[in-house]
This record gives C-alpha cells, sequence and structure tokens, in this order.
C-alpha cells in the first residue's frame, strides 16, 4: 500500500475519521469491561456519573484538569517545534519543590507578592530543567527523548531525598513530606466553600496566552516553522538554535506550573505522590488537542473527566481503574492514525 | 581498598552478567528496530507486557520455556501494532512509540488486576535456577562469573551472536541495514522496505519482552508494577552508546550493569553510610546520559532512522 495526499479534505471527512476513533476507543474498553466481568452499558455510564453526575464530581473534574492543562500546553508548545520534551513530570517537580521551598515560611511576604514569586521562582526551575537537555540536543546533537525521560527518574529520586532529608516536615510523623505551606502560600478557592482554587483560572489564562503567542507573535510563527521544517527555516534566515532553547524555556515553565498549581492550590504541602503521571498524561492531553493551546482546555477536562469518572466506576463496580489509562492510550493511537487518514488516501500498489 | 576487593571478586562480576541480561535482550531489540530505521519507544511497555506475560503463563501452568515463548509473542504482536502505525502509515515514531508505552503498560496492569483481583502480594513461580556448564563453570574466576547463570543468560549471548551474524553476515540482514540506511535502494532491488521494517520491528519487540521476562522468570520470581523501572530508556541509549553494533551495546550492557551492581555493594560500605541512597540510585540514569554525550560526537546514526519510506514519493 502507499499513501496518497489528499488535495483539499472534505468536511465529512474531516469529522468522520475522528468521530471513528472515538467509536473505536469506545468499543475496545467495552469489551475490556465484559472481560472483567462488567456490564458495558453500567461501566461507560458510571463513567459519565463519576465525572459529571454532581456538583461534588464536576468539581473534581475540574481539578483534575488543571495540571493536565498545564502540562498538555508544556507538551503541545514543545512538540509544535518538534522538540520531544517527555520530560514534563520532571519539571513540574521542579516547580513542586521551588514551592515547598519557599512557601513554608522561608519568605515572609503578603500574599499576592508570595504567590507571583513562587510561580515566576516555580517556572524558572521548570525551565531550567529542560533548558539542560535542550542544550544537549542544539550542542551535541544529544536525542532530548531519551535525556528528558532519564531527567525524571533523576529529579524524583531527588525529590525523594529531599523528602527525607532537608525538606521533612519535623512534625510529619516520619513521613516523607514537606512542611505545611503557609496561609499567604496558598492559592485561594474561586468560591468560598467549592474546592475549586485558582489555579484552574491560571491554567485557562495560562492556555489563552500560549494560542496568543502561537498565533500572533513572531515567535509562534517562528516556533511552528522550525517544527515543520528546520532546514527550511534556518534557510529563511530563522534562529533555530535560539528558537529552540525559547521553546525549551515555555514549555518547562508551563509544565513547572502544575506543580505550583498543585502545591499551592491542591495539596498544601509536597509529597512523592504529587503526580500520578501528570507529565506522561499530558502527552496524551496534547496529541488528543492536536497541539492547540485551547484544543489542549478541552482535551485536558475530557481526559480528567475519564480519570475521575473510572476512579468512581472502580469503587462502584470492581473494574479496574486503568481501563482509564487503556482508553486514553487507545484514543492518542486511533486519534493520530484518524487525523492522518483526513489526509491521505491509502492505495494498493 | 574495598573498591578493588569489590571488583576483583567473581561474586561482583556474576550479578554484573546477571543485570546485564535482560537489558542484553532488550537492547538487541531495540538495535534490530533501529537498524531497520525505526526508532522503537514502545520498548518500556513492551518490556513490562512481556514481564508479565511470561511469569503469568508460568503461573498458570506452562513450563519455563512457554513462559518465555508466551513473553517473546506478545512482544512480537505489541511489535505489530507500533510497525503497522509507524511504517506502512508512517506516523510519527514518537508518537507511536510513546503511545504504545501507555498503551501496553496500562493494559498489563489491568489484565493483572482482572486476573488476581484479590491479591496484596503476588505469587511466585519456580523461575530459572542457575545450571553450572559442565567444565567451564569450574574454571577459577571465570566459572563463577559466567557460567553459573541461569539457561536465559546464556541465551541473551547466544542472541548477541544470532543477532550479530545475521546482520552482517546474511542477505536478510544486509536487507535490514539497507533498509535503515537507503530504503529506496531496497526498493529498487524489487524488496518491500515495509515488509522488511514490520519484521524487524516485530521480532525486535518480541527480544525486549524476553528481556523483561527475564526479570520475573530469572532474577526474580514474581511481578511488581514498577519492576521495568526505565530499563526500556536506559535500552535506548546503550544502543546509541553502542553506535548500532551489536558487540559494542554488549560491551556497554555489561559495563553498565557493572556500574549498577557497584553502586549496590557502595552502598554497604563506608561511603553509603555518608551519601543518600538516592545518589546511588541515580547513578544508572546518570551514567546512561553520560553515555548519550560521550558517544554523540562518534556514533553512526542510521540514515534512514525515523525517516518513514512511501514507496513512489521522491
Amino acid at each position: 500500500m502507499r499513501l496518497e495526499p489528499i488535495a483539499n479534505p472534505s468536511l465529512a471527512r474531516r469529522l468522520t475519521l475522528p468521530a471513528l476513533a472515538i467509536a473505536a476507543t469506545i468499543l475496545i474498553a467495552s469489551l475490556l469491561a465484559m472481560i472483567a466481568g462488567g456490564n458495558p452499558m453500567a461501566v461507560l455510564g458510571q463513567i459519565l456519573v463519576g465525572a459529571f453526575g454532581s456538583k461534588f464530581a464536576l468539581l473534581e473534574t475540574l481539578n483534575r484538569a488543571t495540571p493536565l492543562i498545564f502540562t498538555g500546553l508544556a507538551i503541545a508548545v514543545a512538540f509544535r517545534a518538534k522538540l520531544w520534551n517527555i520530560g514534563a513530570e520532571a519539571q513540574l517537580y521542579a516547580g513542586a519543590v521551588v514551592v515547598a521551598v519557599l512557601g513554608t515560611g522561608a519568605l515572609q511576604l503578603p500574599a499576592p507578592a508570595l504567590l507571583t514569586i513562587m510561580a515566576l521562582a516555580a517556572m524558572m526551575a521548570g525551565a531550567f530543567l529542560l533548558l539542560v537537555p535542550a542544550l544537549l540536543k542544539t550542542r551535541l546533537g544529544v536525542d532530548e527523548v531519551v535525556t528528558t525521560l532519564l531527567f525524571n527518574f533523576i529529579f524524583l529520586l531527588f525529590v525523594s531525598y529531599l523528602l527525607e532529608g532537608p525538606l521533612k516536615d519535623p512534625m510529619g510523623m516520619g513521613w516523607p513530606k514537606s512542611a505545611r505551606l503557609t496561609p499567604e502560600a496558598r492559592l485561594p478557592r474561586i468560591v468560598d466553600g467549592l474546592r475549586l482554587h485558582w489555579g484552574f483560572a491560571l491554567a485557562l489564562i495560562a492556555a489563552a496566552i500560549v494560542w496568543i503567542i502561537d498565533a500572533k507573535t513572531t515567535l509562534g510563527f517562528e516556533m511552528r516553522a522550525v517544527g515543520q521544517n528546520a532546514e527550511a527555516a534556518r534557510f529563511a534566515g530563522i534562529p533555530v538554535t535560539k528558537v529552540i532553547l525559547k521553546t525549551a524555556l515555555l514549555s518547562g515553565g508551563l509544565a513547572a506550573l502544575a506543580g505550583f498549581s498543585e502545591v499551592a492550590g491542591l495539596k498544601g504541602s509536597l509529597t512523592l505522590d504529587l503526580s500520578p503521571g501528570f507529565g506522561y498524561t499530558g502527552i496524551v492531553v496534547a496529541m488528543l488537542a492536536l497541539l492547540h493551546p485551547l484544543g489542549v482546555v478541552v482535551a485536558a477536562l475530557f481526559v480528567a473527566a475519564i480519570f475521575v469518572g473510572a476512579d468512581s466506576m472502580s469503587r462502584a463496580i470492581g473494574v479496574p481503574s486503568y481501563l482509564a489509562d487503556i482508553m486514553l492510550a487507545t484514543a492518542l493511537l486511533c486519534m493520530v492514525l484518524a487525523i492522518l487518514l483526513t489526509k491521505f488516501r491509502v492505495r494498493r500498489d | 581498598m574495598e573498591l578493588f576487593e569489590i571488583l576483583t571478586s567473581a561474586a561482583f562480576w556474576a550479578a554484573a552478567i546477571r543485570i546485564a541480561s535482560p537489558l542484553i535482550f532488550a537492547t538487541m531489540g531495540e538495535l534490530i528496530c533501529e537498524r531497520a530505521g525505526v526508532l522503537n519507544l514502545g520498548i518500556e511497555g513492551i518490556m513490562v507486557a512481556g514481564a508479565f506475560a511470561g511469569w503469568i503463563a508460568v503461573w498458570a501452568g506452562l513450563p519455563l520455556w512457554g513462559g518465555v515463548s508466551v513473553a517473546f509473542l506478545v512482544g512480537v504482536g505489541l511489535g505489530g501494532i507500533h510497525s503497522i502505525l509507524s511504517v506502512p502509515f508512517g506516523l510519527s515514531q514518537h508518537v507511536v512509540g510513546i503511545g504504545l508505552t501507555l498503551l501496553a503498560t496500562s493494559a498489563t496492569f489491568y489484565t493483572y488486576r482482572v486476573m488476581l483481583p484479590e491479591v496484596s502480594t503476588p505469587p511466585k513461580i519456580d523461575a530459572f535456577q542457575p545450571f553450572h556448564i559442565p567444565f567451564l563453570s569450574e574454571i577459577p574466576f571465570f566459572g563463577p562469573a559466567l557460567f553459573q547463570q541461569t539457561a536465559l543468560t546464556y541465551l541473551a549471548f547466544i542472541l548477541v551472536a544470532v543477532v550479530s551474524f545475521t546482520l552482517y553476515r546474511t542477505p536478510l540482514g544486509l536487507a535490514v541495514r539497507a533498509a535503515g540506511e537507503s530504503p529506496a535502494a531496497v526498493a529498487a532491488q524489487g524488496l518491500s522496505v515495509t515488509a522488511i521494517r514490520m519484521g524487524a520491528v516485530m521480532v525486535g519487540s518480541g527480544c525486549m519482552a524476553v528481556g523483561g521476562a527475564f526479570l520475573t522468570m530469572s532474577a526474580f520470581d514474581s511481578f511488581f508494577f514498577d519492576m521495568v523501572n526505565g530499563r526500556g530508556w536506559i535500552c535506548i541509549a546503550l544502543v546509541v552508546f553502542g553506535a548500532w553494533r551489536p558487540g559494542k551495546a554488549l560491551f556497554g550492557a555489561i559495563l553498565f550493569a557493572a556500574f549498577d551492581a557497584l553502586q549496590i555493594r557502595l552502598q554497604q560500605t563506608g561511603i553509603g553510610a555518608v551519601v543518600p541512597y538516592q545518589v546511588f540510585l541515580m547513578m544508572p540514569y546518570i551514567l546512561s546520559i553520560i553515555a548519550l554525550i560521550v558517544m554523540s560526537r562518534r556514533a553512526e546514526v542510521p540514515a534512514a532512522l525515523m525517516v518513514p519510506f512511501n514507496k513512489g514519493e521522491r
């Protein structure tokens, strides 16, 4: 077989194929639910109810979407420029560590100033963490996929050391966790009494800013040009290396904001299980959003809904909640194939 | 001098060879894929799936070699998914690989929970036991270090020889290497680049899965969730370190495993009392990055690695 480009894909084609990808995902999830002894309709229904069925469920979904918007944006920005940042997990923890250091009494400032400084410092830490692999890529040609992946393992061990050593909560009964943040270092709730913090609003603002950078600025144009064809971009006079490094700073900073928002907003202290893989899930979010910054918000809500819904389904019906992870991986693979097939036709030789 | 004592003990080198074994399988698997022009980032997930599949098959009653075969076939199947998406459809190998790792890992954990819903500690199997090779195992130093390993370790070394011979001494190997260097030339010979690449990815993925199975069937006798723990990513670094050559990659894997065995032993010495244990655990990952940096200038990357081939396209 070979692939033949389609000059002007019809609207029907562009809508049907992604819908088929979603349908395939739901079909596979149903089959797996049946294997585990669950009624597929009940399982899928319970996932929906668990994600959206009550005010509490909905807020839980928005809370879960918050870090995913940040990591999704981080990945989308990087992948657009073909900078394969698989290290958002480590960058998230870099941001979280900064918050745990500055927010537990080291810096005595009124809340607005302290939160601003913590957010900026967290972004710098995350940006620095990605700058190293980016420099290794641009200077020495070391593949950033492997270096960013390995950084995840190294940095998590570093966090583990901090939580058992310098950052350990003296009142923590021996648990490896940091001290609690001071009240000034906490992101307040958007509405009193409802468990949704300003991190969610910040995530939406970040998505809007990234969209503006992407659509309206020279940097956005340059990042896309480098991603499409680095050689051609170089030929057109775009400083490719500089653009890659700027992309790395932006991407690492965005991922670190996920850590900032989780510690300062949701948890109030740093533990080693702060992120159940938000950095990796951000890849799925970004791909489902076709790397579009505003699409990331929608995709993050979708992904968060599946996770929150599957947790609730697992408690109610007993089908393992790993079903959510399978659904997302399947959706990712089916979606990239569907998007390809909107642009190409398969021909037999 | 403690370091000298450690490095000259046969037990230390026996441990290094044991630690190297799963890496050798998976590194050979990745090397086969990359030599044909496909970067397989599914490696981490395939190792997880292989570790589970081999172990659960033996737990369900299959003989040990039956378990190894099941692991290999699971790897071939997962490689099939990767290769369909990455070769004829030419999708981004980064995205397909990461997606496959997520899929294989979560599918493994799901199957585990479905098959063993009530257990808190996973059941154990009768794993491969060390097999003393007659005569050779009695050679001082080398005997205990090399020839008192399990059958799977010997298989790992045989695999290196087979991969090396096939790649450099057979028409099939020539075709695989050419698919990774200049696919257009392969197509001009009337051979199918698609078939060669898909075959290489499937066989390579099978080897990765056996590498995973080594962990549950030889190194340990049970399955744990975070068992593979980045070994797949380390193997990708080892392929680069080995400059895409089986012999050099084998050397890299043993060198790497020796450092790993060393850090475990150093934790129990005076140094281990001062330095936090996390620093020792970081060493394998840091070493991999250093290996990548050192080799970055010299490595001869297959020219068509990560370049999809669409016949008739210029």
